[in-house]
């Protein structure tokens, strides 16, 4: 018996303000903004694959690419660190102060074993985004039923 | 006659507002706001958006930053999602002694930095003090 599953119209609404709201009172940000610099866990990761590649992509704005170092180890180990300093403004009145800085490493255990050498990374917009083809013995491999 | 005129000042509004509300989700971006001699600044973290999706208004003594920003990947199904992709909007209430006519701002790798230079009336003056 097929399963419906009943939207109510207005749910895109509501969906829109709960998550705003949501947003606001969870997340790793209600942690990171306690301690400027100090994340629990930074920088937030987005990771997706399709039949041949894992993707991953992190929002790293205002990040200087030569303080940025991506690794891949042991296959499977997505390993993304740098630092991030602080404006140049040394001197000045701090009225509000919520983005962070400092040095962070975060280290991914991915879900198959990629192909380290392949692996591209580009940065747009402040936002980072890895490709990661996959080894080919983890790539899914069809299996024919035969009917007999 | 009122109720006219309620209505005329509802559109109107709502044609100033640049987007709509229930596009994508809303985010507030993290500012940082320093204060030098000069003039304001504030750095706000935009990822993902791009120098024409910025729109930037000063009206009435409020600054409105609004970011367009839509899901780079739509429809994939995410092995971990910790952060979405949505707008940005936030609002600033600045106060006279900026000087509206210079606001500039740059937009470069996802960081808008705005300089709201303050008028001249405020800036600090360093008075010389003669000796006899």
């Amino acid at each position: 018996m097929a399963q419906t599953r009943w939207e109510p119209s207005l749910s895109r609404e509501w969906n829109g303000f709960q998550n705003q709201m949501r947003r606001l009172f969870e997340g790793p940000w209600t942690g990171a903004s306690a301690f400027p610099g100090l994340a629990v866990s930074y920088p937030p990761v987005n990771i997706w694959e399709d039949d041949n590649n894992v993707f991953a992509e992190a929002e790293l704005p205002g990040m200087p690419l030569d303080k940025l170092e991506i690794y891949v180890n042991e296959g499977n180990l997505l390993s993304i660190q740098g630092e991030r300093q602080a404006g140049d403004t040394q001197k000045g009145v701090w009225h509000r102060q919520e983005r962070g800085f400092g040095k962070f490493t975060r280290t991914i255990k991915l879900p198959v074993t990629v192909d380290a050498d392949k692996v591209e990374a580009k940065f747009e917009n402040g936002v980072l985004f890895i490709t990661l083809p996959k080894a080919e013995l983890a790539k899914p491999k069809k299996i024919n039923v035969k009917a007999e | 006659m009122r109720n006219n005129t309620a209505v005329e000042q509802s559109e109107s509004r709502s044609e100033a507002l640049p987007f709509e509300t229930t596009e994508n989700a809303l985010y507030t971006p993290r500012v940082d706001i320093v204060e030098n001699e000069d003039e304001l600044t504030i750095f706000a973290d935009l990822p993902g958006v791009t120098a024409q999706e910025v729109n930037v208004r000063f009206e009435n003594g409020e600054l409105v930053l609004h970011g367009r920003c839509a899901p780079r990947h739509p429809g994939v199904n995410y092995l971990l999602e910790e952060y979405g992709v949505g707008n940005f909007y936030r609002a600033f209430a600045v106060s006279e002694h900026v000087d509206s006519e210079r606001i500039h701002a740059e937009l470069k790798n996802g960081v808008l930095t705005l300089h709201l230079p303050k008028t001249a009336a405020v800036k600090p003056r360093k008075i010389a003090v003669k000796a006899h």
